[in-house]
């Protein structure tokens, strides 16, 4: 089980999905990470060869589809309280920096 | 002095004005002192909120009122539960002081019961991982042999119960969480039937997956814990039509008749002790009256993968959550990506952005169908599977988790070997099924070994049947690894509580 063995993953997918998840790696962790992912999706191709075609998804193990509630006003929430505990807040909302960079 | 013991024991004495809440609950603050430097099982320990609240018990009691079924039990929470204006951290630097703006419904309903909350324990951190070494906050160590893990990811939650620091606690398990540490620490640890227990006030980790569920030191005291918290919750969109799970009257019927399966392709991995004590533990449920009847699951060893490829992408949605905005901590940045990226970056620990990062590439597009969808697939080949089974068995007998304790560090630099340490308890989170680990005697260096009872969904008071004819049969009194050494007080021990507690 060695990286050289398996290209299941490239460091630029790597860093693809770092971005979208909002993460940030520098050089080593790129490449650790490119490693490891590898490593877990060679250990998981196990799946590759069982017949799936037939089978139908299992989203959740219930029953239930689409719980809903009447739409009654009912308690929630308290604001302040909430906001309290958040990093910044203003004027009863979240405060946050401004919302310019997002490069893609 | 007398020191009872046990859940039912202490609300049967509570109730009855035999002893006070208070003094319940000083003797247990008193073995936090002497041991909680040595173990680490809690994030924060409450000490002042847990004198008040069992103050409150005693009042109820002398006006003549019934505070409930857990009166003056003190219980521990595993810290991914919501507790309003109480530090609830996830064992993560990400959301370090951040205080809930509401109770878990099952904070609620355990205060309803008369419980005594003494402290939020310990976990991996957002409940990523096996040996509660993912902690930001330092690993707790297993209160059988501190060099040790306690098992995770509820590491905190089991120590504490082995340690006698809380009578029962709470954990959540979303592939073996509860109940491999259970077996670790010797203590019985379920997760019900999914959607048995609601997880409004449950931090999110694995949506279709996640079950809270009770620890205690017997099948008894977890039955009357999961009673007290278990049930509709209309807040809980996942929560099953039913009323609380009826648990306690079933204990003693025994297992004759009962078809207890094995599953003859169970994958291997478990060690030779652990073996030795699922086969007696076989023998023993033969001997009470049981049929051994032998089963397939063929998808059972396929249940790794398809958990670490649909758990980490539920992950990877649920902590999106988690960017400075809202909650916890937040970078400095000249904008909110910048501060999304940093905050996240700086917040997460390395299992968190790696289960993150690989459920996101699961879920990527293109690769989306080879991934998460089949990983879907083969969840329900596992349910199927698990169905045919109890055609022809009641319950089911695995090894709760394939060793012992290991040493600490022993796994923690190798993510797939710590993923193994969950080989037989996550198919059943897959299923939704219910299972639990039960103490059996002990194996290598005389650490605990608990056999894992898994039976279908909704069968929740089978599979506590099962435990309790076990645990009648166990070789050792199930108990805690604080029995032996609770009532000492240690002079030098300097308490340790992690984060003072906010006097309320």
């Amino acid at each position: 089980m060695t990286s050289s063995e398996s290209q299941r993953i490239s460091a630029d997918a790597v860093a693809k999905v770092a971005r979208l998840a909002r993460l940030t790696l520098d050089d080593d962790e790129l490449q650790q990470a490119t490693v490891e992912l590898g490593a877990m999706l060679d250990h998981f191709a196990d799946i590759d060869a069982l017949d799936l075609g037939d089978v139908e998804p299992m989203m959740q193990p219930t029953p239930l589809v689409n719980v809903m509630r009447d739409d009654v006003v009912g308690p929630t929430l308290d604001r302040d309280e909430v906001l309290a505990a958040a990093p910044a807040a203003e004027d009863a909302r979240f405060r946050v920096p401004p919302i310019i960079g997002l490069d893609e | 002095m007398t020191r009872t013991t046990g859940a039912i024991g202490i609300a049967h004495d509570v109730r009855a004005g035999n002893t006070t809440a208070v003094d319940v609950v000083e003797d247990h603050l008193a073995a936090i002192d002497a041991r909680e430097g040595d173990v680490h099982a809690f994030n924060l320990v409450m000490a002042d909120r847990a004198r008040a609240r069992a103050a409150e018990i005693d009042e109820i009691v002398a006006a003549g009122g019934d505070p409930g079924p857990l009166a003056g039990v003190p219980v521990a929470l595993k810290d991914n539960l919501c507790t309003r204006g109480i530090p609830t951290t996830c064992s993560s630097a990400i959301l370090d002081r951040w205080k809930p703006p509401y109770d878990a419904t099952v904070v609620t309903r355990l205060a309803e019961a008369g419980a005594v909350v003494v402290g939020k324990t310990n976990l991996d951190e957002f409940a990523m991982g096996s040996s509660t070494e993912n902690s930001a906050f330092g690993t707790t160590r297993n209160p059988h042999d501190l060099d040790r893990v306690p098992g995770g990811s509820s590491g905190g939650s089991a120590a504490a119960v082995a340690a006698g620091f809380a009578t029962v606690a709470l954990g959540s398990d979303t592939g073996g969480s509860i109940r491999q540490p259970a077996a670790l620490c010797g203590v019985v640890g379920v997760k019900p039937t999914y959607g048995a227990v609601s997880r409004l006030g449950l931090i999110a980790f694995g949506s279709s997956l996640d079950q809270i569920g009770p620890f205690a030191t017997t099948v008894a005291d977890a039955a009357v814990t999961l009673e007290s918290i278990s049930g509709h919750d209309p807040g809980d969109s996942t929560s099953i039509r039913q009323g609380p799970l009826e648990l306690s009257a079933q204990l003693d019927r025994g297992v004759d008749g009962l078809r207890v399966g094995r599953i003859s392709d169970l994958p291997e991995g478990a060690s030779p002790d652990v073996e030795e004590r699922l086969d007696a533990a076989f023998d023993a449920l033969a001997a009470a009256g049981a049929e051994i009847v032998d089963v397939e699951v063929p998808a059972f060893g396929y249940g790794l993968t398809a958990y670490y490829l649909i758990a980490p992408a539920e992950a990877s949605s649920n902590l999106a959550r988690f960017d400075g905005v809202r909650f916890g901590l937040r970078a400095d940045a000249p904008d909110t990506n910048a501060m999304y990226m940093a905050t996240r970056t700086e917040g997460f620990g390395a299992e968190v952005k790696r289960r993150i990062m690989l459920g996101t590439y699961a879920l990527s597009a293109g690769y989306y169908d080879a991934y998460y969808g089949r990983a879907q697939k083969v969840r329900r080949l596992i349910a199927d599977d698990f169905a045919a089974a109890y055609a022809r068995a009641d319950v089911l007998l695995t090894p709760a988790s394939p060793t012992v304790a290991f040493e600490i560090g022993a796994k923690a630099s190798d993510p797939l070997a710590m993923y193994l340490c969950d080989t037989y308890t996550i198919p059943s989170n897959l299923s939704g099924d219910p299972g639990m680990s039960v103490p059996f005697g002990t194996g290598a260096h005389g650490l605990p070994v608990g056999v894992q009872v898994l039976a279908p969904a909704l069968e929740d008071a089978r599979m506590f049947r099962v435990a309790a004819a076990l645990e009648r049969a166990a070789p050792v009194a199930a108990g805690g690894a604080g029995d032996r050494a609770g009532d000492e007080i240690h002079d030098e021990a300097q308490p340790s509580y992690g984060r003072e507690e906010v006097t309320p």
